[in-house]
């Protein structure tokens, strides 16, 4: 028992994290259809980017730990963000209209480019962070185990779900977001309406990419390394998530993400922890034989 | 009455200067020519139709008016500014409005939301206005106005993408086939508000139909579009009476 609700409080953080990656995989592809590969390394950059922004703040300038978290959050998720616009006017913009393999090879190209950019640059040894946000409220104990919630943990928590309302209110209820909805639904309609479509996605990317760089920063913050390959596994379970939620589906990338990261975590407590990978990309296999739409999917049949 | 045989370029008449004004416009998809240079005028104030039958290229010059495909030859100027080469966004905000064939609710919109996409080309002044003249039109929007557009029936769409346009207060409405699939009655209503608006808000309209005989009943003048080429013009009362359009559109009950 424990055990299990141990594992539920890991699965749930870990979870989080899977799902900001994801929205920017379902978001980019509602709105042009394409699986942005290089979402993942996007991800690891915002990591990176963290990790700097985190010596600066607490080792030079010696800013407490909340308020350069909050820098941290903040210039992460600009600069992160015009990493992404510029990775789209660059790599895939070119390309609108071309075969539907072009875009997603290019970015396949981008994935590759990043993580090595970032090995030339960085070196490609694990880059560790000192731990920011120490200590745990046991919740249960006994002898043998006990159960405990890290304040990291809660931070991780709370960040995500305060920005998933940020995020839910600007997609439903503000212009931009109405304007994002409608290039998803019928972007020749929308520049029919006087929607530029090109901006659209733009800042569909810059969104895609500050939540990556948002889940960068608490990433590093519990694990406390990051490293150039980094992107790759988190970015490919993110992407899972967000064919498990129903690719295109918002909240569906939310719940994939939660998902994954309960799947994971069970499987490493219960079953073998080397094989907790296996787990979490074998339903990316099975979600895509048995449920291709996912679970919040919708099917592709519409009314006319 | 004329054949373009007898008039060459149709020109601006007395009437003033046209607010719409398609020159020679060839449009291609590929290599396959779709509109073999159409020359074609619409003033303020104006309702004008264009028929014809399925696939001569009526859609296709309505997208064409936008950008979309972008004429290869040839110029469209709207209000003397030409707008040939103009991202279709651009011209949008020159308070063009289409309501286009096939209708393109936004199908996870609200109807709401989908008037609110109309909109906002004015920045939503006087949205709440607008939106009461709309429910004043079509009533039906109003008891629908949380539903999803890809829930409505096939009128209730084609009235919200009339409305849609509307919203943006355009100065030229076009109407690409409003009465397409519709119930006869429907059809009536719709057409009632064009008039509606043409006379009490002087809204100038651009209408291309299959139901050649609602549209030259309603429109000031019109065309009459053959395999991408306009084959004949005039008042909307010459053409209904001509024996060559009543043989090629009225004859087999339209009406």
């Amino acid at each position: 028992m424990e055990v299990f609700l141990q594992q539920l409080i890991n699965g749930l953080t870990l979870g989080s994290i899977y799902g900001l990656i994801a929205i920017g995989y379902t978001m980019v592809f509602g709105i042009i259809g394409m699986v942005n590969f290089a979402h993942g390394d996007v991800f690891m950059v915002g990591g990176f980017i963290a990790l700097m922004c985190f010596m600066i703040l607490t080792a030079w300038l010696g800013l407490a730990v909340i308020p350069s978290l909050l820098l941290v959050l903040l210039i992460g998720m600009i600069l992160t963000g015009l990493w992404n616009w510029t990775i789209e006017r660059v790599a895939y913009r070119p390309l609108r209209g071309s075969f539907r393999l072009a875009p997603l090879i290019s970015a396949i190209g981008m994935s590759i480019f990043l993580a090595n950019l970032v090995q030339v640059l960085q070196g490609p040894r694990n880059k560790p962070l000192p731990p920011m946000i120490q200590g745990n409220f046991v919740l249960m104990g006994s002898e043998s185990t006990t159960v405990v919630l890290a304040y990291k943990q809660i931070v991780i928590v709370v960040v995500t779900v305060a920005l998933l309302i940020a995020f839910w209110w600007l997609v439903q209820k503000t212009p931009l977001g109405r304007a994002q909805r409608a290039c998803e639904q019928d972007r020749k309609m929308a520049a029919l309406l006087g929607i530029d479509v090109d901006r659209t996605i733009s800042i569909t990317f810059v969104i895609g990419a500050a939540l990556a760089a948002v889940a960068g920063v608490m990433y590093l913050m519990y694990y406390g390394v990051v490293s150039f390959s980094d992107g790759f596994v988190p970015g490919v379970k993110a992407f899972t998530a967000a064919v498990l939620g129903g690719i295109g589906s918002l909240p569906g990338a939310v719940l994939g993400g939660l998902l994954i990261g309960l799947i994971e975590t069970m499987w490493s407590a219960y079953f073998t922890i080397d094989y907790k990978d296996v787990a979490a990309f074998s339903i990316l296999a099975i979600t895509l034989i048995f449920l291709p739409t996912g679970i919040l999917g919708r099917p592709e049949v519409e009314k006319v | 009455m004329s054949t373009l045989t007898e008039t060459a370029a149709p020109v601006a008449t007395a009437q003033g200067p046209s607010l719409l004004a398609v020159r020679g416009v060839k449009t291609y998809y590929g290599n396959i020519i779709a509109l073999k240079g159409v020359d074609l005028d619409v003033r303020q104030g104006e309702i004008v139709t264009m028929i014809g039958a399925n696939g001569a290229g009526k859609s296709t010059l309505m997208m064409t008016i936008f950008g979309s495909p972008r004429a290869r030859e040839g110029s469209i100027s709207f209000d003397g500014r030409d707008i040939t080469q103009m991202p279709t966004h651009e011209i949008a905000r020159l308070r063009i409005a289409q309501s286009p064939e096939g209708r393109r609710v936004f199908p996870r919109m609200t109807v709401y939301e989908n008037l609110q996409m109309g909109a906002s080309i004015n920045n939503f002044a006087h949205f709440e206005q607008d939106l009461e003249r709309m429910f004043a039109l079509f009533p039906r929007l109003k008891e629908r106005i949380s539903q999803r557009g890809g829930t409505l029936s096939g009128g209730e769409q084609q009235m919200l993408a009339i409305a849609r346009a509307l919203m943006a207060r355009p100065r030229l409405l076009l109407l690409d086939e409003p009465s397409l699939g519709l119930a006869p009655l429907i059809v009536r209503q719709i057409f009632d508000a064009i008039r509606m608006l043409n006379r009490e808000e002087g809204l100038t309209v651009f209408l291309v139909e299959q139901n050649a005989y609602h549209a030259l009943k309603l429109a000031h003048r019109g065309y009459v579009m053959v395999n991408g080429v306009i084959t004949m013009q005039g008042t909307g009362r010459e053409l209904l009476a001509d024996p060559q359009v009543r043989a090629a559109y009225l004859e087999g009950g339209h009406h």
